[in-house]
């Protein structure tokens, strides 16, 4: 097979800047619009008052340029290359990691990534990334970026259920977590979930999952109709916006499926808090 | 219902009288410390040194901001987790801290010593960085200035908002929330 594009990492450096102002500041439209339509969906006063203080918060940090949440969180990015694609310049994890750098700098966003897990001392610069590759066909680069906060990122859960677990039992697990996590991930919640693969492969589409697309449902109807149902759920659970009571408990739910084995039924599920950062880019 | 009105240094009176589920306005002097900041003064106060400011009747927010843009008296300001300050939270009441701000749940033992301490946890609005930004009228570092976003902050705010999540008679607002 011949090469037939390069791109040069000053371009992918480039790029990733403009995404990481951009969702740092602005909230996605879509996001905008599902706090609106749940607080109409609200009776207690104080669960509309705070869905609409989250839509205050989001003018606010485009108008002023004060990012959304003061936890700018942990880059993590996935990127498609076209194996058709050479890149060319610095290594790729090098331009990453200058351009989050140079990002958390010029913006003003909070640095939050220690070197080492147990002796944690601040890198200062936001870096490294957290950089996920895959090969696929064609000669694209395709980035997804997400920022994740350290208080929705420790309410992440992984469960290894039995591959006889019914409906029932899938959704009662995850309502229950969402129910235990309370208030502490900053819902409503934007709810991935990774469904079959290993254990790793469910934990990475738990986070992949959101980059279908906001206001999407999942095209096999078999899910869609799951995902409908885990959302019912947990919004039964009463948690509400910020935990202070309602219905508003999760926004939206993603799931990704991946073939797994037959003694295994692994379910991921990534609690994205309000605040979802998350954008992406073709090169 | 319109909010409560809550300043700093807190007076038994006012403490009593508010319930988990209550909105409050914070005017006036708030306290920031973090993780390492508690590490550093529960160390202080094992020494038996005094803390760099006078804690009795004080308000305590947990909260590591982004840095200040130029112009701005701070960058994004909302609360962090506050269960991760758990292990910490008795040695500041103790101390005299009255009111403390954050988001999430906080532990057993902590509520325990919200009733016996006679203290008030409330939860501000978590990821409403730069609202909540727009409500403090001035910040400055007052101690461990090498921790960088984990330093000791002393802040001026105005009508700061928050909710009562556990009160001094054990009322719990996250609790009462869900659904059995
Ligand atoms: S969970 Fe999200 S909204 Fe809440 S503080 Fe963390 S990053 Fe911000």
């Amino acid at each position: 097979m011949s090469v037939k594009r390069s791109i040069h990492t000053d371009a992918i450096h480039s790029a990733i800047i403009a995404e990481l102002e951009k969702i740092n500041f602005i909230l996605a439209g879509e996001v905008v619009k599902a706090f609106s339509s749940m607080k109409d969906r609200e009776e207690s006063a104080l669960a509309k008052k705070t869905l609409e203080l989250l839509g205050e918060n989001a003018r606010i940090a485009g108008e002023c340029r004060i990012p959304l949440c003061q936890d700018c969180g942990s880059v993590v990015i996935f990127m498609e290359i076209g194996q058709q694609l050479v890149i060319e310049g610095d290594a790729l994890s090098t331009a990453v990691d200058a351009a989050v750098g140079e990002a958390y700098r010029k913006f003003y966003l909070r640095k939050s990534i220690v070197r080492d897990p147990l002796r944690r001392e601040n890198t200062g610069t936001n870096a490294p990334a957290f950089l996920h590759t895959d090969i696929v066909p064609g000669d694209a680069l395709r980035m997804m970026i997400l920022l994740k906060g350290g208080g929705s990122e420790n309410m992440t859960a992984l469960k290894m259920l039995r591959p006889t677990a019914s409906l029932d039992d899938i959704v009662e697990y995850i309502a229950g977590h969402v129910r235990e996590a309370g208030p502490n991930p900053c819902p409503p919640l934007f709810l991935g979930i990774g469904l079959g693969g290993t254990a790793d492969v469910a934990m990475v589409n738990s986070k992949k999952a959101v980059f279908r697309g906001l206001g999407t449902s999942h095209p096999d109807p078999f899910y869609a109709k799951l995902e409908q149902r885990i959302m019912d759920a947990a919004n039964e659970t009463g948690v509400g916006p910020l935990g202070f009571g309602g219905v508003s408990t999760v926004a939206a739910v993603f799931i990704r499926e991946a073939p797994t084995h037959i003694a295994s039924l692994p379910v991921a599920l990534n609690l994205n808090c309000h605040s979802l950062r998350c954008s992406e880019a073709v090169l | 219902m319109s909010p409560i009105i809550i300043s700093a240094p807190l007076d038994e009176a006012h403490i009593a009288s508010v319930r988990a589920g209550d909105e409050v306005l914070f005017n006036g002097t708030l306290y920031v410390a973090r993780d390492r900041a508690h590490e550093r003064m529960s160390a202080m106060i094992a020494r038996g040194e005094a803390l760099p400011f006078d804690a009795r009747g004080q308000i305590l927010y947990y909260m590591g901001p982004s840095p200040a843009p130029p112009g701005m008296v701070i960058g994004g300001a909302g609360p962090t987790t506050s269960s991760r300050m758990d292990p910490f939270t008795d040695v500041m009441l103790a101390a005299g801290i009255k009111c403390l701000i954050g988001k999430g749940r906080r532990g057993p033992a902590v509520r325990e010593s919200l009733v016996s301490r006679r203290a008030l946890y409330c939860a501000s609005f978590g990821g409403a960085a730069a609202y909540l930004n727009r409500k403090i009228v001035s910040a400055e570092i007052i101690a461990f200035e090498d921790l960088g976003p984990e330093a000791l902050y002393r802040l001026q705010v105005k009508d700061f908002p928050a909710v009562v999540v556990n009160d001094i008679c054990g009322g719990d607002l996250y609790e009462s929330a869900i659904r059995a």
